[in-house]
């Protein structure tokens, strides 16, 4: 009698009351608080990133209102108001080509041999423990390798003297050696994925091994590849310190550095001194000149973000993409 | 009876095919194994290069002026080693103290609290944060967080930055790398703990702390010390927004400007055409590249071996 009463008056209440038994009477203040606190951490990063970008547009896009397409046509100048980055286009076009002709080829080749040819032993465990700690070097080291073996080993073909060897060959291997290993790294992580079967399958029609990675396995991983391989290209691009110690040319820019423009895509300028984006920014960064410091170094970390967050977002759908695909 | 037995082949039928292709097959193989070998050639030219020429510092130099100099002016002939030490500890100490609670804080809420849908949202904001460049980073030091930050929370105002701005700026680089690897982390803690746990009636949060911190921490401790390794090999933030330029005197105080090991690299390598034959200038330049390859070496190997067990266990 009592029962039904209880069930039929108010069936939601009762039910209310039972959570509330169940779940305690204090609200969970700290749990909120927590995660609260975890969001913060995570907007912080937004944030920061938010202020990094409105200042560099603040700062830099005047140099482009003011003067348009000169300050990406123009030369290196002691003045900053005719100062122009044309000669760190070239610069940084023909390191990215190198890294596109050196470190793709050997670091998809090093990923094809560590997952499809390498037998399980501990020669092939030390390849990949070396390669994670080349992956960990800092990249000012990288510069000593290629100020001491590369700017050397180039300056005996071209007969060049002094700092004339420190070419842009040699900065352009010099990146491409140092990323390397992220494109090895990449590139073995989208092989490891391409399922068993579809190897199995091609070897069953009697398919080489080489047939097979040519006709299933690049195919299929071939979208991971390419996330790989464009994040190293913005890595690659990015880079300054390898550069600097390398030789890109810094400071003396009264006479336009010396670096002729010309035709951008000349390979000529492989075997000339050379300046990239990065080591301008940084070259802008240390003049004591405001104009400099602030103004143009704000607007060639424009031109140079345009192409890098380009490339990364790409780099990053393009995997999300892929991910969501397989997954279904 | 009738069958009519088959005839005999006369030669055994080749099903070797095409020796053409056998060719390309054993230079295929040739080729990729080649590329993989490079990758030892790498790690030997490195060391070669850093020995070969940092050898000259080693056997010339008068190490008093290594280890009791109070600064490090190279041009002048003073390597004292402990002035960019105190740098380079200084500054990756400030990095870590900004990127391990902001890194962690976001790898956690994105493992453990975020919905799927929220999580294509923010996830992409760490992975551009991670794509800057660190001399954008460099630049931002020198003329926003110098005076804003520094400036304004500390009352000092040094024009060309100082260990503080540069410091948490490489933090907010190492943000990105310490929130993947520990997300990494505690995404591979096997969902039957978390449901273990709220099956016992624990909240979220003790869950999260209680259960799924404990099992990651070995991949949370590799976060934080590849995070360390990058924050000191890290070259381009303290050499623009580091407040010394070529030499720097021994100081602890972070609101100095001073050189980390790699800023000091950096402002040698600037002026190796001027110096060449200047003493020991250019083979110190080696020498401090041998210690900081030494230091990030044997981070990274640590780092390594412990991620390497988490991945055993799980």
């Amino acid at each position: 009698m009592a029962l039904t009463t209880v069930g039929s008056s108010s069936e939601a209440a009762v039910q209310a009351r039972v959570a509330a038994a169940l779940r305690g009477t204090r609200a969970d203040v700290r749990g909120r608080v927590f995660e609260v606190a975890l969001l913060v951490a995570l907007l912080v990063s937004l944030v920061i990133l938010a202020v990094l970008i409105s200042r560099v547009l603040i700062d830099g896009l005047p140099v482009y209102t003011d003067r348009g397409w000169d300050f990406l046509d123009g030369s290196l100048s002691g003045s900053a108001a005719r100062a122009g980055i044309s000669q760190g286009i070239v610069g940084s076009f023909w390191i990215a080509v190198c890294v596109v002709v050196i470190a793709f080829p050997l670091g998809i080749g090093a990923a094809i041999y560590l997952e499809e040819y390498a037998p399980r032993n501990r020669l092939t465990s030390f390849i990949e423990l070396n390669i994670r700690n080349l992956a960990g070097v800092p990249s000012v080291v990288y510069g000593l390798l290629g100020l001491a073996i590369f700017v050397e080993a180039f300056s005996g073909f071209s007969g060049a003297t002094g700092v004339d060897r420190r070419t842009l060959a040699a900065a352009g291997v010099t990146l491409a050696v140092l990323v390397l290993p992220i494109v090895i790294i990449t590139s073995a992580e989208a092989i490891r994925a391409v399922p068993q079967a579809l190897r199995e399958g091609a070897y069953g029609v009697g398919a080489t091994r080489w047939e097979v990675i040519r006709s299933e396995v690049l195919p299929y991983a071939a979208p991971g590849i390419l996330t790989g391989a464009l994040l190293s290209i913005a890595r690659a691009v990015g880079e300054a310190a390898p550069l600097i110690v390398v030789g890109a040319v810094t400071g003396f820019f009264s006479q336009g550095g010396g670096l002729n423009v010309g035709n951008v895509v000349d390979p000529g300028h492989l075997s000339e001194r050379f300046v990239a984006l990065p080591s301008i920014v940084t070259t802008f960064a240390k003049q004591p000149e405001e104009a400099f410091r602030v103004a143009n170094a704000s607007a060639t970390i424009m031109a140079m973000l345009v192409f890098v967050l380009l490339v990364n977002s790409i780099a990053i759908i393009l995997r999300n993409r892929f991910e969501r695909k397989r997954s279904q | 009876m009738a069958t009519t037995a088959l005839p005999p082949p006369e030669s055994p039928v080749d099903l070797s095919g095409d020796p053409r292709r056998h060719r390309r097959e054993r230079a295929m193989g040739v080729l990729f194994t080649a590329a993989a070998a490079l990758s030892l050639v790498i790690s030997v030219l490195i060391l070669v290069s850093l020995f070969s020429n940092g050898l000259e510092f080693f056997t010339d130099v008068e190490w008093s002026r290594v280890f009791d100099a109070g600064s490090w002016s190279p041009r002048q002939g003073e390597f004292g080693i402990t002035t960019i030490l105190a740098g380079s500890l200084i500054v990756t100490g400030i990095a870590m103290v900004v990127a391990a609670p902001l890194g962690l804080g976001a790898a956690i809420y994105l493992s453990e609290y975020a919905q799927p849908r929220v999580r294509t949202v923010l996830k992409p904001i760490l992975e551009v944060l991670a794509g800057i460049p660190s001399v954008v980073l460099g630049v931002f030091a020198l003329n926003w967080i110098a005076p804003e930050v520094v400036g304004r929370f500390f009352g000092e105002e040094n024009s060309s930055g100082s260990m503080m701005a540069a410091g948490i700026a490489v933090g907010i680089l190492t943000i990105p790398l310490v929130a993947s690897v520990s997300e990494d982390a505690m995404r591979s803690v096997p969902n039957s703990l978390r449901e273990a746990s709220a099956g016992v009636g624990a909240r979220r949060m003790s869950t999260t702390l209680r259960i799924v911190l404990p099992a990651a921490v070995s991949g949370i401790v590799a976060a934080l010390i590849l995070a360390a390794s990058r924050a000191i090999g890290e070259t381009m933030v303290v050499f623009i927004a580091g407040g010394a330029a070529d030499a720097a005197t021994y100081t602890t105080n972070p609101l100095d400007g001073s050189l980390t090991m790699t800023a000091a690299m950096a402002s040698l390598a600037v002026g190796t055409e001027n110096v060449r034959g200047a003493g020991l200038a250019v083979p110190s330049l080696y020498f401090v590249g041998i210690v900081l390859f030494f230091f990030t070496f044997a981070l990274n190997l640590i780092a390594n071996r412990i991620v390497r067990r988490v991945r055993l266990v799980y």
